[in-house]
């Protein structure tokens, strides 16, 4: 019910509370991090060292994207709350990129939903990853077909 | 109509976003991308293989077959990549 596009991190504990503040219906909180790692996949088998991505969107495409998710997995689940954010700009290594979170009364569609939520924002969000190697190269992630897998078992 | 590249796109092309004015006789979007692969190199480089291009129209994802009508902006992009 709640979807943020923003550049800076975000508090994980402060979120989670924020949510649920004062909902006494809710009896489970899942909650999903993504991180940016430090080895790229290279595409051919080789891994590289990633010192720190760019991640660009749509601006206006992205909130739309993510509040449409947001309001399917409502639609599938008995959520009483969720909460998508998802950082842009430049991050090093280490650092959040993106937090999924659901509430329900019990804890199947809470780590359902969540579930969810990432697979199909993975695929379906504006969002496009430029990796900055110690080269000083940067490469576009390219797509990954089994994530369109993880999207499509949803479907 | 606003055409917007990002990624890749917009490096080939050189600029992220233009103001263009197609001819009549382009109505889909597979026109615009025959069009638009005529203003430059980098257009047509960018433009190359639609396989792996996506296209929204108004902010709303398409395919080559859609017609464009009155749209006031036009996206093309790599496969996403947000998430972990």
């Amino acid at each position: 019910m709640a979807v943020k596009v923003q550049a800076d991190d975000f508090d994980l504990a402060a979120e989670l509370a924020a949510m649920r503040a004062g909902n006494h219906n809710i009896g489970a909180v899942a909650s999903f991090v993504g991180l940016v790692r430090d080895m790229a996949d290279l595409g051919d088998g080789g891994r590289d060292q990633v010192t720190a991505m760019t991640l660009e969107h749509y601006p206006g495409m992205t909130e739309k994207m993510l509040a449409r998710i947001d309001a399917e997995a409502q639609a599938r689940w008995p959520l009483e709350a969720s909460l998508i954010i998802h950082r842009h700009g430049r991050l090093q290594a280490g650092e959040q990129i993106v937090l999924v979170a659901c509430a329900s009364p019990h804890r199947t569609a809470a780590l359902e939903a969540c579930h969810f939520l990432i697979d199909w924002l993975k695929t379906e969000a504006p969002f496009w990853k430029l990796e900055q190697t110690p080269d000083g190269d940067g490469h576009w992630v390219a797509a990954r077909d089994s994530d369109t897998a993880a999207t499509e078992k949803w479907r | 109509m606003k055409i917007l590249y990002f990624a890749w796109l917009r490096n080939k092309v050189g600029c992220a976003e233009e103001e263009l004015t197609p001819p009549a006789d382009v109505t889909t979007v597979a026109d615009l991308v025959a069009w638009l692969a005529t203003q430059s190199s980098g257009h047509a480089d960018a433009l190359a293989d639609m396989q792996v291009v996506r296209c929204a129209v108004d902010q709303e994802y398409v395919g080559l077959e859609h017609v464009i009508g009155a749209a006031r902006e036009v996206a093309f992009f790599p496969p996403v990549t947000g998430g972990d």
